[in-house]
């Protein structure tokens, strides 16, 4: 449905961590995406999957151990200090918990505020005026400006740290489980204001989540990770009418129903076990402890992840 | 059959330097032997509040009952001394917790923490109460159970810590579990497994189950019957079919609206405007006024009283009045 | 009340009356500062210091003696009405050297604090900010230099600077300065992680931005109390140096001089050694009790 430009193509990124006593975590091992210019990614797996670590590589907090950013044709890899700063103008980030994403001294006018300090995009005048209009862009009032963030509810809070990251009119939002820990009355809420505003500002959303159902809801297209791979990649409505990894479909049978009748009569894919670590990932394919159908191939050879049909990629040998 | 648990007109408030905060403003449901009951609402409706208080765990001060009583098997446990409370918790009641990592004691062994209520409320010696909690580890499906047994709770993961702090809850075989939030930290793919543990344990041992949560979503597949609990009061209570295709109060509506429905198309998820009021000062009327798209002036006037509208389906909603009857096709419509 | 048709009326529900924040508003220090007051013993604690100081700036003028002026007539003498505490062997105004050395006492232990503020806040802050190896680095340094025993500093100083008030500030300021940076230190390493540290990089935020408005200001509470408990001890240190003849210098006194010199006399006019002794046991309880009052009111985890 989207064709249009990439805004940030993810090529072969890579990020270790060193536990020392020559332990190596894989916590992002080898992931490949194209971001197109207005829509949004999901990218769904459990905790530990290495989906947050993908997302705070991309944001430069993190340095890659290999692989390059390119963000609309140029290689912000390895760039730095003054060189990386008109990029980060481009590329932000809302964060998980809106408790501990606000820093509890300052106010909220100063903490959207910050972000215009800091790329001198308004003063005085004409810095307040930009506080307000961004406060009612996300559905605050002008008045909130003067308080605290404790002084919040969760959902006002993600909201604040959604105007922090509108203040300086980027490009991409790398949204960090940005729901996760809302109710989710409060869920909706956030996301339906994320959907707005991207309707309204044209932005361009990764959106990494554990939460098959929302991600579904808000992408375009959706990614599938597990133990720092993309296992599966296709269009929102198609992952979800023909799953074809093992896991995916795992992941879309544990999706709660809100609906007794159907609750009852729905046939699961029981998952064994959770994620064990990424640091001794076994041979073969990584899923394959976990996998239901795991056949002797699974055990020995890594899968290729490939496009299985147009627009749909997949790493598994069962998928034909 | 009388009710396991039976909490009649609860209030409970809390000194703060601001003033007392109302948290839960006469609240009553009650639960069957061996029934699972969901209390749903978002966070800060008193939905946790009612629930310490059962167990007797609310800090006071500032906490405190205002009125209220919560029969037990027909004792008031609000009259029981703090002695008579440790012989209920652990024994006669259970409890879950949203973080495991915070209700299991990281120094001790995961098979001494189950068999220390064992030794405590069933005096069983040191041996036995080791050989039953192997049995509680086998039961809530962990592998292995020898070797857990002599596992701190660090060596274990996020869903294995859950099903650890079950068979803590349950060693004394209680007749009923209180579970506040216990998949909310969790994987979608591991609170599909300890939703399917609780409902498998529930039919196995024939216990009664609170389910404390903010999603509707994952009561359809274990509860039998939903209270819907919004700033200290309940919305709306009853059968689990009633609540999900004969809803009455608009903020269950919202609440349901706002589970995302997975479909061949995407339906636009429909969210419920604005917070919940603050206790301090609650709104007059019926608190959810503020954020209702069906409120009328008397919302804001008068506090709904509470209508049965079918056998066991209570509603408080002025929208169930006589003189709204043209609204409420309205609303359905 | 009468329900009517007309009440049943639809009303315009905006989801702005939803969002209004009712609680009146509390900045972080006010909310300390209101749960401090509950603490009986710190404002106890608050209300002495407050007093101290009071006596310390006005007391040595209230006798109508300077802290140095002898009158050999009266030497030895008891508490009465021409010397309120009594005079010293050398017939000096009791009342007012007390107050004169509680005066030296507590600008010692302010200094001292002052100089741990600032010492150890920026070595802290920047060992913690840096981390990895400049964090190794510096934290191995205050380590060797921690295990270099108080005593051997303070003698080398005088040796080098000559005794006096300026370098009982330096050997105490050169002691003190490595608990609050390990303090820090400890602050910056666990809030450097925090989420809205990530939010200020992620909008690009330069390091000592983060350093200033971020990692500091959250860092204030324990930075507070460990000064506000360095105090007594810098007191009570340089009342153990003065008490071993390392102190200030005559006729300059502190409290620990006046104890010391006090302590000669004690069989024959214990009042000497009594009110100085006094002093400086009100002086540690005020401020020890005053720490952990601000410890349970500045605790993060406390608030509510």
């Amino acid at each position: 449905m989207m064709q249009g430009e990439i805004l940030l193509e993810i090529k072969g990124l890579k990020k270790y961590f060193n536990l020392g006593h020559g332990r190596v975590l894989k916590a992002v091992d080898n992931i490949n995406l194209k971001i197109k210019k207005g829509e949004t990614l999901g990218l769904v797996g459990e905790s530990g999957c290495g989906k947050s670590t993908a997302g705070r590589t991309i944001v430069r907090l993190y340095e890659p151990t290999e692989g390059s950013l390119i963000f609309e044709g140029e290689d912000i890899t390895g760039l730095s200090g003054s060189r990386l700063k008109p990029f980060r103008r481009k590329l932000q980030m809302i964060f998980q918990d809106p408790y501990a994403s606000l820093n509890p001294r300052m106010t909220v006018g100063d903490i959207i505020g910050e972000a215009l300090d800091i790329h001198k995009l308004a003063r005085g005048a004409g810095r307040q005026e930009r506080i307000v209009e961004l406060l009612r862009l996300v559905g605050l009032n002008p008045e909130h400006a003067n308080r605290f963030p404790h002084e919040f509810s969760g959902g006002q809070r993600q909201r604040v740290g959604i105007a922090r990251a509108l203040a300086v009119e980027p490009q991409l939002i790398v949204c960090d489980e940005p729901i996760s820990a809302l109710d989710v009355s409060i869920q909706a809420q956030v996301v339906n204001l994320l959907k707005e505003l991207q309707n309204r500002l044209g932005l361009t959303y990764l959106f990494i989540a554990h939460d098959l159902s929302m991600v579904q809801y808000i992408s375009d297209r959706v990614a599938v990770m597990y133990l720092g791979q993309v296992v599966e990649l296709a269009d929102s409505l198609e992952l979800y009418a023909k799953p074809l990894h093992p896991y995916t479909k795992a992941l879309m049978s544990a999706i709660p129903v809100a609906d007794p009748d159907e609750a009852a009569k729905r046939e699961r894919v029981a998952l064994q076990g959770d994620t064990s670590g990424a640091i001794d990932p076994v041979p073969g394919c990584r899923f394959q402890p976990r996998c239901p159908v795991a056949k002797e191939i699974c055990r020995q050879q890594e899968p290729e992840y490939r496009e299985v049909k147009e627009r749909h990629f997949v790493a598994c040998h069962l998928v034909v | 059959m009388r009710p396991i648990l039976e909490i009649k007109n609860l209030q409970v408030a809390f000194d703060t330097y601001a003033g007392e905060v109302k948290a839960v403003r006469g609240v009553s449901y009650t639960v069957n032997p061996g029934e699972a009951v969901a209390v749903v609402g978002e966070s800060g409706c008193g939905k946790s509040v009612t629930a310490q208080t059962v167990m007797g765990l609310i800090p006071s001060p500032p906490g405190r009952v205002v009125a209220g009583q919560i029969l037990f098997d027909g004792q008031d446990l609000l009259n029981f001394t703090e002695r008579q409370m440790q012989g209920v918790r652990g024994n006669q009641i259970g409890m879950i917790f949203q973080d495991p990592m915070t209700s299991l004691n990281p120094t001790m062994t995961v098979g001494r923490q189950i068999a220390e209520g064992l030794r405590k409320h069933q005096s069983l010696p040191a041996d036995q109460a080791l050989e039953q909690a192997k049995e509680m580890l086998k039961m809530v499906g962990i592998p292995h159970p020898d070797r857990r047994l002599n596992q701190y709770p660090h060596e274990f993961s996020g869903g294995m810590r859950q099903r650890a702090m079950i068979a803590t809850a349950l060693a004394c075989r209680p007749k009923l579990l209180i579970a506040d939030e216990p998949t909310t930290a969790l994987d979608v793919t591991i609170q599909d497994q300890i939703i399917d543990l609780m409902r498998n344990l529930q039919r196995q041992l024939g216990m009664a189950i609170v389910l404390i949560t903010h999603d509707l979503g994952v009561v359809a597949g274990l509860c039998s019957r939903v209270v819907v609990m919004y700033a200290g009061q309940i919305m709306e209570a009853g059968p689990v079919r009633e609540i999900y295709y004969r809803t009455q109060h608009p903020y269950t509506r919202g609440l349901l609206a706002s589970v995302p429905k997975t479909g061949k198309e995407r339906k636009p998820l429909v969210s419920i405007p604005g917070t919940p009021p603050d206790l301090f000062s609650p709104p007059p009327g019926c608190p959810f006024a503020p954020r209702c798209s069906h409120a009328m002036k008397v919302c804001g006037q008068l506090v709904p009283q509470e209508q049965e509208v079918s056998p066991g389906h209570r509603v408080a909603c002025w929208l169930t009045h006589p003189l709204a009857q043209y609204r409420k096709q309205e609303v359905a419509g | 009340m009468n329900l009517t048709p007309e009440m049943f009326e639809p009303v315009q529900s905006g989801a702005g009356s939803a969002e209004i924040i009712t609680r009146p508003g509390t900045t972080y220090w006010q909310d300390a500062w209101r749960r401090l007051k509950q603490n009986r013993l710190a404002m106890a604690g608050l209300i002495t210091i407050g007093i101290m100081l009071v006596m310390a700036l006005t007391g040595p003028y209230l006798s109508g003696y300077t802290y140095s002026q002898q009158d050999l007539t009266m030497v030895n003498q008891p508490p009465g009405a021409k010397y309120w505490l009594g005079a010293d062997a050398l017939g000096r105004d009791l009342f007012t050297r007390l107050w004169y050395g509680a005066r030296i006492s507590l600008l010692v232990g302010v200094v001292t604090s002052l100089i741990t503020l600032v010492v150890g806040v920026f070595y802290g802050g920047i060992s913690g900010f840096a981390g990895g190896k400049v964090d190794e680095i510096m934290m191995r340094i205050v380590e060797i230099l921690w295990a270099i025993p108080f005593l051997l500093y303070v003698i080398l100083l005088m040796v080098v600077l000559g005794p006096g008030l300026k370098t009982i500030f330096i050997a105490l300021g050169a002691v003190y300065w490595m608990g609050m940076a390990r303090i820090v230190r400890g602050e910056i390493l666990s809030l450097k992680e925090r989420e809205y540290v990530l939010a200020a990089r992620v909008l690009g935020a330069g390091s000592w931005r983060i350093l200033w408005r971020h990692l500091i200001p959250n860092a204030m509470g324990p930075i507070i109390i460990q000064m506000t408990l360095a105090i007594p001890e810098a007191i009570f240190t340089e009342a153990f140096l003065s008490f071993l003849g390392l102190g200030v210098s005559a006729p300059m006194a502190s409290l620990g001089v006046l104890a010391s010199t006090g302590m000669e006399g004690i069989r024959s006019y214990p009042w000497q050694i009594f009110f100085p002794a006094t002093l400086i046991t009100i002086t540690m309880l005020a401020f020890n009790f005053l720490g952990d009052g601000l410890r349970d009111a500045l605790d993060p985890r406390m608030r509510k």
